[in-house]
């Protein structure tokens, strides 16, 4: 590793972007961000990619490709199930639709 | 080493990860944050093809594929009700696959390797099992796979420490020597603290763990970023550990509890659960009829829905039964609890689900002082969540966790299964009470006979 210092800079000013980015998230999305967060976590998928790729033994391979569709479960899986529950926030009818809602119950 | 071009593509990735956070806080930015995330992992995941000259690559995108595959048929079937379990399992693979990247790079190790990246190894192989083996529990427990009460054995604490303190020992010793047994072996007592530290922890009180967890994968992440030498694990990684701890944080707060009173609570006792079971004392039950004339000729109606109508998939029969008593010039609006559902939030997404109008739900802090000029409080599938206990009893479970005050209306109405208790797993005296009045059944039958027995008023 290069230099431990800029590492820790990077590390460190992350830290302050992720809480300040969130820092007045309302409740009704604690369950989406929460979601969301866990989906971007699975770009662990790079590293499995990475060390999977570069590896020689049988076993490290076999290691390898189940870490890649763990990861790629968290990661697509994520994102989906993150971007459904968001599409329920996105409908938006009102009170058009409750009425015409009503009408077709009768 | 990494082309400029792929250092630069990798910062793109991490700046797209910050706007996708950025964006997931606001509810109109909400969906296209999201899109921008996915599109950076995928260009992130893409990169390294193209600069590394990687073997195996058919296997890799073929286990990519399987991996793809399974995850979104996963995520497009899980029913609404199901989220927090699958963001559970999502988180819990997460970590598993953190914990296997570090087994391998440990591989790649020697007494050469530089202590900082083989403590951040230990690290990730550590807190990857503890997510992966806390995850899993979680799953069990909302799932119902098992109990969703504290479970706690008298030599737990002991355990967990001794455990804790291997912990640490191992990974000691594999920055001394990277070997592969010590790894996995660092791996396996990583396992076991993770279903010792989800055990004790109760039903209501899971998904604030499921956040907990959430970060640490994140967390771990971040450390197999900086061993890789990767700036995009590295920043992505760390914005999840930090707003995750963050957003532990505010969901406690909401709950009215502290991190380490959930985490560690059950451990220290006094706050074990009450006896579970019915409990046979008297209530007052009232049929249909009953109900739909206290409802049809009030002027102020609150509904309190809860995980139960959501199970009940009754989201459909309660909205025609409010907009039948809005045009008779009931003034009704609907209670949300901010730990309605199984987390923070999630009834929200079931009533929308349900496409309620936005207008009529009205959140806690604004809906408590209105219950007292309220004549029926009708409450469907909520128990915790209306609990006096909460504010009455400091050995519940519940208790300091801000309820709604569905006990200062003038009446109140249950839509309950049975009498069996919450989530949380306690009685609710509430149900006692002379001006309350259940209604017994499961909540889609119930609110069908309710809603046809308005219609003859």
């Amino acid at each position: 590793m290069s230099d431990p210092i800029a590492w820790l800079t990077i590390f460190v000013l992350s830290v302050a972007v992720g809480i300040e980015v969130i820092a007045k998230v309302s409740s009704t999305l604690h369950t989406p961000l929460m979601s969301g967060a866990n989906a971007i976590h699975g770009v662990i998928l790079l590293g499995a990619v990475i060390v999977t790729g570069t590896t020689e033994s049988t076993l490290a391979l076999v290691v390898g490709l189940v870490a890649i569709v763990l990861a790629a479960i968290n990661m697509a899986g994520g994102f989906v199930v993150t971007d459904r529950m968001l599409q329920m926030f996105g409908r938006r009818r009102p009170a058009k639709d409750a009425a015409s809602q009503r009408g077709s119950t009768r | 080493m990494t082309p400029t071009w792929a250092q630069l593509v990798y910062l793109a990735c991490a700046v797209g990860f910050i706007l996708a956070l950025k964006g997931l806080a606001g509810p109109r930015t909400a969906r296209a944050g999201n899109l921008v995330g996915a599109g950076a992992a995928v260009v992130a995941v893409a990169v390294p093809f193209f600069y590394l000259d990687l073997d195996h690559v058919a296997l890799i995108l073929g286990a990519i594929a399987v991996g793809t595959l399974v995850g979104v048929l996963g995520a497009r079937r899980v029913q609404m009700t199901q989220m927090p379990q699958m963001v559970a399992l999502f988180n819990g693979v997460g970590g598993g696959a953190a914990a296997l990247v570090a087994l391998l790079e440990l591989t790649h190790m020697g007494a050469a390797t530089p202590g900082f990246d083989l403590a951040a190894t230990g690290f990730t192989l550590a807190v990857g099992a503890v997510s992966f083996a806390g995850s899993a529990i979680t799953f069990a427990k909302l799932q119902e796979l098992m109990t969703s009460r504290p479970v706690v054995f008298p030599g737990l604490p002991v355990l967990f420490g001794l455990a804790a303190v291997a912990a640490v020992v191992l990974a000691v010793l594999v920055v001394r020597d990277p070997s592969v047994p010590l790894g996995v072996a660092l791996a396996a007592v990583g396992l076991l603290l993770g279903v010792l530290l989800v055990l004790p922890v109760g039903g209501a009180d899971v998904p604030i763990v499921i956040s907990l967890l959430n970060a640490f994968t994140g967390l771990t992440v971040a450390a197999g970023g900086y061993v890789l030498g990767n700036v995009v694990l590295l920043v992505a990684g760390t914005l999840v550990g930090a707003s995750g701890t963050f957003l532990t944080l505010l969901m406690a707060r909401a709950m009215g509890r502290s991190v380490t009173s959930i985490l560690f609570g059950a451990l220290r006792g006094g706050s074990t659960l009450g006896a579970g079971v019915a409990s046979d004392r008297p209530v007052r039950s009232a049929g249909p009829e009953d109900v739909a004339i206290a409802l049809g000729y009030a002027e102020r109606v609150i509904v309190v829905p809860g995980y139960g109508l959501a199970v009940a998939q009754a989201q459909h029969t309660l909205r025609e039964i409010v907009d039948l008593l809005t045009e008779r010039g009931v003034r009704v609006d609907y209670a949300i609890h901010p730990v309605a559902g199984r987390m923070p939030g999630h009834m929200n997404v079931l009533l929308a689900e349900a496409q309620v109008p936005y207008e009529q739900l009205v959140e806690m802090d604004d809906i408590n002082s209105e219950f007292r000029h309220t004549d029926v409080a009708l409450v469907v599938g909520a128990n915790d969540v209306v609990n006096p206990a909460a504010r009455t009893t400091p050995s519940a479970p519940i208790y300091g966790m801000p309820i709604l005050d569905v006990d200062q209306a003038r009446q109140v109405v249950f839509l309950k299964r049975s009498m069996r208790p919450g989530f949380a797993g306690i009685d609710n005296e509430l149900l006692f009470d002379p001006r309350t009045t259940l209604l017994f059944g499961d909540a889609k039958e119930s609110l069908a006979k309710l809603l046809a027995a308005l219609k003859g008023l």
